[in-house]
């Protein structure tokens, strides 16, 4: 029998980022008890780590955006994958958001005449993202933070949720350990909202914390959820690549959205030769007109120019920058040159502060002086668990997601700043999803001795065994397998022999043993852990296998072209008798109404 | 490939804490926390500590490097010389719990005392950047506490019951010099927050990663408030009344 504390609560929120405060601000707003527990101390979620900014079509600088247009955008950007609900609830309801982000006390950088400042990123027509400078993520998470510590939500910091418990299909809480003495914990809940973030961890160059190892995936599929769209995982264009301990670091997309000029090592704005056919009408075509843009933006004038094609999607930066490197045009240190250094150094450091003091103190460039030397890095998921637009809820009653756990909302690929927007519109939406089915809950659900038992034995494993593999040598074979098998190309016969290692690494996982006691034990929490990295990363190599055709970031050498057909399903993965099952599901459709939109933008683009 | 030499706290509140030495390889560029992680994944896995974005953003990594509080992700290794042992504990002003792993909850305790953001129901939105430029240096603090590990109050005196320390003088001056915000905070720093302990050594602001003025534009302005809140009603009164937060 385990030893465990009990607490209950209506809503337990598992994550502390964006979405989930959110998601307990708006549980606990609607009048039922609600637990936030995160798996660090609060306030250093990787929301954090945001930088541009938020996409809100409040067309303050750019008067001609508004929300159809920000949903165009995104469905163009994911390349017609996403679930049509999420993009238009998050392009209609990202301007609200953001105003009671405003109301709650964020202080976002401000127009002349004293409104929310917008700037460019890459897929976004108009100027739409809302920041403050390059720390618009720290902004949004204390803002939440603040607001929630007001609320009475209970706080469990430092805590992993490891298994969620069910009384028959229903959701009826989760298990998990307490990191500071490894006490056991369980929360009866009748509704669980998963906002866990993503799975970077599985790659050796990431721009991802440690938390990132897709707890709430797997736990979601453990449960009986189902994912979708996993095979698609975006690189982001510009992470650092010197010196090697910072290698993968963020260098956020603002850059280029004040101005960043992407070059080779024979100085060539590389970026207009990779712009796609589609698209190609939306940005500059030459440097001429790429320079009047800027100069515009630096004036804050309106201007006819087009925007340079270093705002490109994501997806397409990032390719550009591998081929160019690949084709021995790279930088001394294997990456591109960004380049800011030309506009005047006070302007940049105001808008850019953190860029300019992280390549400072940890790379020795000055970039208001010198380039800065950048290439792709695992970023962010855009797959997760499939989820109900409206309310967030998953296909296993009182199971909700919000945030990058969840999938469908940003298709192929995610534009810069749209997952901000994502955090707040879906975190609010699940939190109030989530009251309203545990309101309607009867009082006492049970939880069997059986599944906490379980539980607590699977941790306790790797303390008894002796001599098995080292968690900390088992990542960096699972890191080595995704960066190898499952990176930005794929193809057939190495997806295949990457499945292979992977299921290899899944028997070794069960010899992993570990030294010490529970007391703050790393090495202990990363055995568990190492569980649910597996999980993702098998889910997106066998995702990654099944869709031949190229689309957003999923990049295949053996069939390079995007095939229409295949824009007709989501791939979907879950368990069936304990083994991963992989279905083609009809994509909804869009209705007709939302469908002309993108008539009316064609005719406008002609 | 040269090698570091450190000598890193290692233990818990029951038993005797002592220094155990490592020996790491350097590359370039490399920081003290990668050297950290190289003895958790080669070494030894046990070795408990904070961490998460690397980029000095998220403020988790606070040790004492040398002695010095700062941030693991920002502290080059190339600045120590060639076979200096380098030293790093824990921070000293809060209760460890193991290794470089303290007790930080005290801080956590206080920013719930903080009465949150209030604006006029009347309020426009509209405000210019320069009348915000003052509390988004405020808003920068990535809570690291680095200050309130230095500061006297806290660290020498342990008044824990009736200081509440640079980093919620900073978070307090965030909300009340909002150009939006109708609240007074002031009588509530002065009498529960023990702001006139402060005896402005600067200790808070020399350590701040994020060089935040915290003694000279949050503190000092704020210990004006309270002489005016006190002794000179009639200066409250119009700075409330004119906005001139």
């Amino acid at each position: 029998m385990a030893n465990y504390e009990i607490h209950e609560y209506d809503v337990l929120v598992v994550g502390a980022g964006g979405a989930g405060l959110r998601a307990a601000i708006e549980a606990s707003a609607q009048g039922v008890s609600v637990a936030l527990v995160c798996k660090s101390l609060l306030g250093k979620a990787h929301t954090v780590m945001a930088e541009g900014g938020i996409a809100a079509a409040l067309s303050n600088v750019d008067q001609q955006d508004n929300w159809e247009t920000h949903f165009c955008d995104t469905i163009s950007g994911g390349k017609h994958l996403n679930n049509w609900r999420m993009a238009q609830l998050h392009a209609q309801e990202s301007p609200e958001r953001v105003r009671e982000l405003e109301r709650w006390g964020a202080v976002f950088d401000r127009t002349s005449d004293g409104q929310i400042l917008q700037r460019a990123f890459g897929g976004h027509k108009w100027k739409r993202l809302c920041h403050v400078g390059d720390r618009t993520g720290l902004e949004m998470i204390r803002t939440l933070q603040d607001r929630g510590v007001h609320q009475g939500i209970s706080v469990y910091m430092e805590c992993t949720i490891t298994r969620l418990l069910k009384d028959g299909e229903k959701i009826a809480g989760a298990f998990g350990y307490f990191r500071q003495d490894g006490r056991y914990v369980v929360f009866k809940a009748k509704a669980v909202v998963l906002a866990t973030g993503g799975a970077g961890r599985s790659y050796p160059v990431t721009s991802n914390s440690w938390e990132y190892t897709g707890d709430g995936h797997a736990l979601a599929y453990e449960a009986g959820a189902d994912l979708i769209d996993m095979e698609f995982v975006q690189f982001h264009p510009t992470g650092m690549v010197w010196p090697p301990g910072v290698r993968g670091l963020l260098v956020t997309e603002g850059v280029r959205g004040e101005g960043g000029l992407l070059r080779n090592n024979a100085g060539e704005r590389f970026m207009f030769r990779y712009l796609p056919e589609s698209t190609r009408k939306d940005y500059a075509e030459n440097e001429e007109e790429s320079k009047r843009w800027v100069d515009a933006v630096l004036k804050g004038a309106k201007t006819e120019a087009r925007r340079p094609p270093e705002l490109s999607t994501r997806d397409n930066v990032a390719r550009a920058i591998y081929l160019e490197v690949k084709e021995g045009k790279g930088t001394p240190h294997g990456g591109v040159f960004l380049d800011i250094s030309y506009l005047n150094s006070e302007r940049v450091k105001k808008k850019l502060p953190s860029m300019y003091q992280q390549f400072k103190d940890l790379a020795d460039v000055d970039i208001t002086k010198q380039p800065m030397e950048v290439g792709p890095t695992m970023h962010y998921m855009m797959g997760g668990v499939r989820v109900d637009a409206d309310t967030a809820a998953t296909r296993v009653p009182g199971l909700f997601a919000a945030g990058e756990v969840s999938g469908g909302m940003h298709g192929a690929n995610r534009l810069g700043g749209n997952s901000l927007s994502d955090l707040i519109v879906f975190g609010r939406r699940a939190g109030a999803g989530a009251a309203e089915y545990a309101a309607g809950q009867e009082d006492r659900l049970q939880v069997s001795e059986d599944q906490i038992n379980a539980a607590a034995e699977e941790l306790e494993a790797p303390l008894t065994k002796k001599g098995g593999s080292s968690p900390y040598e088992l990542q960096r074979s699972l890191q080595e397998i995704m960066g190898e098998h499952v990176g930005i190309f794929r193809e057939d016969a190495v997806l295949a022999a990457g499945i292979a290692k992977l299921e290899e690494i899944k028997e070794e996982l069960k010899t992993v043993s570990i030294s010490g006691s529970k007391l703050y034990n790393p090495g202990w929490h990363l055995c568990r852990d190492l569980k649910n990295m597996i999980i993702c990363s098998e889910a997106i190599a066998r995702s990654a296998l099944a869709r031949t055709e190229s689309r957003g970031a999923h990049s295949r050498l053996d069939y390079p072209d995007t095939d229409p057909e295949q824009a007709k399903f989501n791939i979907a993965i879950s368990r069936l008798d304990g083994v991963m099952k992989l279905e083609k599901t009809p994509r909804p459709e869009m209705p007709a109404d939302l469908k002309k939109l993108f008539e009316k933008k064609e005719q406008t683009n002609a | 490939m040269r090698e570091a030499i450190l000598k890193v706290f290692r233990g818990t509140p029951v038993e005797a804490g002592k220094f155990i030495t490592y020996k790491v390889p350097v590359e370039e560029g490399m920081v003290v926390l990668d050297a950290i992680h190289y003895i958790q994944g080669y070494l030894d896995p046990e070795l408990s500590v904070r961490w998460n974005c690397k980029a000095a953003k998220c403020g988790s990594c606070s040790a004492e490097v040398n002695g010095d509080p700062s941030l693991m992700c920002k502290t080059r290794m190339d600045q120590f010389a060639e076979g200096e042992e380098i030293t790093i504990e824990p921070i000293k002003t809060f209760p460890l719990i193991k290794d470089l792993v303290t007790d930080v909850s005290f801080n956590y305790e206080v920013n719930k005392q903080i009465p949150p953001f209030c604006p006029a129901d009347d309020a426009t939105w509209i405000f210019k950047q320069e009348d915000i430029d003052r509390v988004q240096e405020f808003r920068k603090c990535i809570e690291c506490f680095l200050c309130q590990d230095v500061c006297h109050v806290l660290r020498d005196h342990e008044r824990k019951d009736a200081f509440w320390g640079p980093r919620f003088f900073v978070r307090s001056a965030g909300v009340e010099m909002h150009p939006l915000d109708c609240g007074n905070r002031i009588p509530l720093l002065e009498e529960q927050g023990g702001l006139g302990f402060c005896n402005i050594t600067k200790c808070c602001t020399e350590v701040c990663p994020e060089e935040i003025h915290i003694t000279d534009n949050a503190i000092i302005a704020l210990k004006e408030r309270v002489v005016d809140e006190y002794h000179d009603p009639l200066a409250a009164l119009l700075r409330r009344v004119f906005k001139g937060k």
